[in-house]
């Protein structure tokens, strides 16, 4: 009984713990702005739509990767896919909660546009060192 | 034994805690997070400690067992510490820390009288002597530790809503305690549910201990002491 009762606050708690800390993270990049380089490459010169995260992502495996960054492209992913999870099951009964995830997938793709103007500047850096004599 | 697989999680998971150090030193956070890094430097030689044990007497050796779970509880311990001075940090302006380590401590003692008295209650007289309970106790101490210390995070939280701290680094610290606070609680309440699948949840627990050294890593290192962020923005209902 108690373990059933811990078990059911945990996943409820896990569940508001890890929303808030994906958001803290996207929080971090928020305040960034994106270069007219990044929004062409990207193809969002005109705003970020729910469902840019994937293709941004894609772009990002292209570039050398930044172990650094890694772990938190992996967990905002993770959260994109809750939030399509989220999308496509409750928000059907509740409108709000479609208009919520869509705001917050936009967030996802802006963050991965934010990762990939990072990895542009490092790969310039690394070229710029190999033609260095 | 553990897999190939399983040793490389460990020795991530080692390697993590001791980059939660190694980051805070460098970025002269040590001594301000004091507790936590001492939590992260006792995590990381409890993990040396238990290969030297599995290497002695074997993985599914008593002794390994008895080694695994006391210094479980002793880990645990110190994890409610690392957040009782999250507490203490939250509250420094309201000068509330003295009242925050004494109700820590009276919360924690509670707890260990609570599981106590669940695992007394379910042993018979005879099994009472044969010492099994005590490696009992030791399992249900943590898991309602584990338990105690997800409510207190949540209550960390909703004051660090309350009182509009803004230090990311924070922030960041409290929200990764709590996701790994439940996924422990969670982990532990299934093992208590269904012993039959005992392995499963035997292999998760290394790789969520991977979690709560690699955020604290990330936010000692990425996140300067002076980033700033509103915390409202970060609640899951609107504020």
């Amino acid at each position: 009984m108690t373990a059933a009762f811990i078990l059911v606050c945990s996943i409820g708690f896990l569940l508001m713990f890890f929303v808030s800390y994906c958001r803290s993270l996207l929080a971090t990049s928020s305040t960034v702005a994106l270069t007219q380089e990044v929004r062409e490459v990207a193809g969002i010169a005109n705003g970020i739509s729910p469902d840019d995260f994937h293709r941004v992502v894609q772009l990002l495996q292209l570039c050398p990767d930044r172990p650094e960054e890694r772990g938190r492209v992996r967990t905002v992913s993770a959260y994109y896919g809750f939030l399509g999870f989220v999308r496509s099951t409750l928000a059907v009964a509740v409108p709000s909660l479609k208009a919520w995830t869509d705001r917050e997938r936009a967030q996802c793709g802006y963050f991965a546009a934010v990762a990939l103007g990072r990895r542009i500047a490092f790969s310039r850096d690394l070229l710029a060192q190999q033609m260095l004599p | 034994m553990p897999g190939p697989t399983q040793y490389i999680v460990w020795l991530v998971g080692a390697l993590l805690e001791a980059a939660v150090v190694v980051c805070a030193l460098r970025r002269n956070a040590f001594r301000q997070y004091i507790f936590l890094n001492v939590y992260m430097a006792s995590e990381f030689v409890a993990s040396a400690a238990r290969f030297e044990m599995m290497r002695h007497y074997g993985f599914l050796s008593l002794a390994y067992a008895y080694f695994y779970y006391y210094s479980d509880a002793l880990l645990t311990i110190l994890l409610f510490l690392a957040l009782s001075s999250l507490y203490s940090e939250v509250f420094r302006e309201l000068h509330a820390e003295r009242y925050v380590q004494m109700g820590s401590v009276v919360l924690l003692a509670a707890t260990a009288l609570f599981s106590f008295a669940v695992v007394h209650q379910s042993f018979t007289v005879a099994e009472q002597s044969s010492g099994k309970i005590f490696f009992h106790f030791v399992f249900e101490v943590s898991q309602n530790l584990y338990f105690v210390g997800l409510v207190l995070t949540y209550i960390l939280w909703a004051a660090i809503l309350k009182l509009r701290e803004t230090r990311t680094r924070l922030i960041q610290l409290v929200l990764s305690l709590g996701v790994y606070f439940s996924l422990y609680a969670a982990n532990y309440a299934l093992r208590n549910l269904y012993p039959s699948a005992e392995a499963i949840f035997t292999v998760l627990n290394p790789l969520i201990g991977c979690f709560l050294p690699f955020a604290w890593a990330y936010a000692f290192w990425k996140l300067p002491e002076e980033a700033r962020l509103a915390p409202a923005e970060l609640a899951v209902s609107p504020r």
